[in-house]
């Protein structure tokens, strides 16, 4: 059977099974539709954590990102996965235990105000968005790509998926496509790398593979790493840093308070029934996401390693341009690579020297999409990773646009504008946000703003200088006071929003930056996309300050800060 | 509120926080100590093929946190019946 066959029969069927869920899991409530009726195993919440968390970026671009920066790129590493012990320890239990069905209901609430509950709501829009349009342009990349469909066709087919389970089954329908989603995923992503790590290393386990020796010889893999990218002028794969090590510091930070900080992810939290699911929940999400986040690195390294062996099977030897491999060939066609014969001698010189290097494409996605084709591993495979590629985009889209529906039909309209309707209308109403969310995405997809590239990067920065502290400062203290938040927010949001843009341009309209992207320009050499743990350090400074000349919280408050500390009595706190 | 004593809500709450206090001091230690600000220092260890430093930057640090999150997870259970407000 040729690939193109194979692979609609294996994407067909998983899009089956997302519709089979779809109408098994319909909401009949608001319940139902906002936290899954708030019965959820905290094993199956943990896995649709993971794949709500994991995104197209994840699955596709993030091997390769690290492999070309090496060490430097364990920020991501580091970041994406040390925000979830922050969730765990300090955000999840406690507002599973306040126990409603948005995060700015509880910013709302604690805040004692209508002006704290909208700046959430209007924080937690700007960063899901800017969010969600980079997932439907992952959706419209992956089914173009592995589809053979034209971009518009596939962001279009993306969008009827999501529609027919998230406006149906809510959080319940969600969550169960998202567990078939990881399953799906995940074993796309560790199959091929199992391979791989095989072929170079005799070691099924990539996580060892990497710390080992290759295949009839006793060098290791990583020394023989370091070796050939230096020798073509690249610095050295195992230590090269990204930025100084403040930078690197404050990057980190930035990721894992901005992980923690994420309403999508923090709202999966609502779905378990118990304060103790939520906890350990946040550990079975952990293991989930540390299987990828621990393969990642390896697939990095060996296929850096690998292509660095194809081009140049000997030190000085270059691959012969007609005598290329299949796959090289295939990736070609894409235009995910590229090669300029420079010096006409029908041979392939890779270099880091611009002058002389002949590969003058090598997008960073090639490095999961070509591990296949590479590791030679049949076609079913190939078939696997379309189906997971796609399954990582739509589960992050799907969840984000949960949290924006959400916020829109509870926050917003139950909360500030209509709180007089009824539960059924209300349902309607989320239902129909949902809608209109799907729609927005999709448009803003289609002509993604100039600004698109940036725009994850982004998310974290506003979720980690807004959102988050306002959550901590809600839970640990007694004293921060209404005023003392909303200006927090505002502070924190502008500091990293003025920040990014004067060095990416204003809304990152090119030539709007008024102090340019360039390292010495940048405060303490920290560069943009780290800047969010700045912004949140300024939040908890002013909140601070401001709750200290501002009149105290009213007692009831202080007594419902007390009441989340405790992790008995859920069901009650439940009744809305 | 099901504490037995008001000084009993006062000392749960003070365990939980200083069980918090420690094992975010590992958290901290196995990320930005061993991964970000020691590297070069672990690096001149090896296990295996790893160096030290770069072993924690991209693998140990998460295992670690895997790790971290269940042993919260179980003391904070264990904290929560040493005060009778485990909910069962």
């Amino acid at each position: 059977m040729d690939l193109k066959t194979l692979t609609y029969i294996v994407v067909g069927a998983s899009f089956a099974l997302y519709f089979g869920i779809a109408i098994w899991a319909r909401a009949g409530s608001t319940k139902e539709f906002y936290v899954a009726g708030g019965g959820v195993h905290p094993v199956a919440n943990g896995m649709a954590t993971a794949a709500d968390w994991m995104s197209a970026a994840s699955f596709i671009s993030m091997a390769g990102l690290i492999s070309f920066l090496g060490y430097g790129g364990s920020v991501f590493l580091m970041g994406w996965t040390g925000g979830f012990v922050i969730l765990a320890m300090l955000l999840a239990p406690y507002l599973r235990k306040y126990g409603k069905f948005t995060v700015p209901e509880f910013i709302g609430d604690r805040f004692y105000s209508r002006g704290a509950r909208i700046v959430a709501v209007i924080c937690l829009i700007i960063c899901s968005v800017t969010y969600v349009i980079g997932q439907m342009k992952g959706v419209g990349v992956a089914f173009s790509r592995f589809l053979e469909v034209s971009y518009e066709v596939g962001l279009l087919i993306g969008m009827v998926i999501v529609f027919f389970y998230a406006v149906l089954g809510g959080m319940k329908g969600i969550t169960y496509t998202q567990i078939a989603q990881y399953c799906i995923l995940i074993l796309a992503y560790t199959i091929p790398a199992m391979f791989i790590s095989l072929n170079l290393t005799g070691n099924i386990l990539p996580q060892l593979g990497l710390g080992s020796t290759l295949v009839g010889t006793d060098v290791f893999l990583l020394d023989r790493l370091d070796q050939v990218v230096t020798e073509l002028g690249f610095s050295e794969y195992t230590t090269t840093s990204r930025g100084s090590t403040l930078n690197m510091f404050v990057y980190t930070l930035s990721l894992m308070i901005g992980t923690a900080g994420l309403p999508h992810v923090i709202i999966r939290f609502f779905t378990v029934p118990k304060v103790k699911d939520a906890r350990s929940s946040a550990g079975w999400a952990l293991v989930f996401i540390s299987i990828l986040y621990t393969t990642a690195p390896a697939v990095a390294g060996m296929a850096r390693l690998n292509l660095i062996n194809t081009i140049q099977p000997e030190q000085g030897e270059n691959l012969v341009y007609e005598d290329r491999p299949q796959w090289f060939k295939n990736w070609e066609k894409t235009g995910l690579l590229g090669f300029e014969d420079k010096n006409n001698d029908g041979a392939i010189q890779y270099s880091a020297d611009p002058a002389v290097n002949e590969m003058v494409k090598i997008d960073q996605d090639i490095m999961v999409l070509a591990n296949p084709e590479i590791a030679e591993l049949p076609n079913w495979v190939i078939a696997l990773v379309a189906a997971g590629g796609l399954a990582a985009a739509l589960s992050t889209a799907a969840g984000l646009l949960l949290a924006i529906s959400s916020a829109i039909s509870h926050d917003l309209l139950k909360g500030v504008i209509a709180p007089d309707i009824s539960e059924k209308q209300e349902l309607m109403a989320s239902r129909i946000a949902m809608a209109v969310a799907i729609a927005g995405a999709g448009y803003l997809g289609y002509n993604p703003p100039d600004f698109a590239a940036g725009t994850v990067a982004l998310a974290f920065g506003l979720a980690a200088s807004s959102i988050f502290p306002a959550l901590m400062m809600g839970i640990f203290s007694k004293t921060i006071t209404k005023e003392g938040a909303i200006a927090g927010m505002i502070a924190g949001i502008t500091v990293t929003l003025l920040y990014v843009f004067q060095h990416l341009g204003i809304m990152f309209v090119a030539g709007t930056e008024f102090l340019g992207s360039m390292p010495k320009n940048w405060f303490l050499g920290i560069e943009p996309n780290a800047f969010g743990a700045v912004g949140a350090l300024v939040n908890f400074i002013v909140a601070i300050l401001v709750s200290r000349v501002t009149a105290a919280p009213p007692a009831e408050v202080q007594e419902m800060v007390e009441q989340i500390r405790v992790p008995t009595g859920v069901s009650d706190a439940h009744a809305h | 509120m099901a504490f037995q004593s008001e000084a009993d809500a006062k000392s749960y709450w003070k365990e939980n926080i200083s069980l918090v206090i420690k094992l975010m001091v590992v958290w901290f230690v196995v990320s930005f100590g061993c991964g970000i600000l020691f590297v070069d220092a672990l690096n001149n260890i090896s296990i295996g093929g790893y160096k030290l430093g770069f072993w924690f930057a991209q693998q140990g640090a998460i295992y670690v946190f895997v790790v971290l999150t269940f042993v919260y997870s179980a003391l904070m259970g264990k904290l929560d019946r040493k005060y009778g407000v485990d909910d069962v």
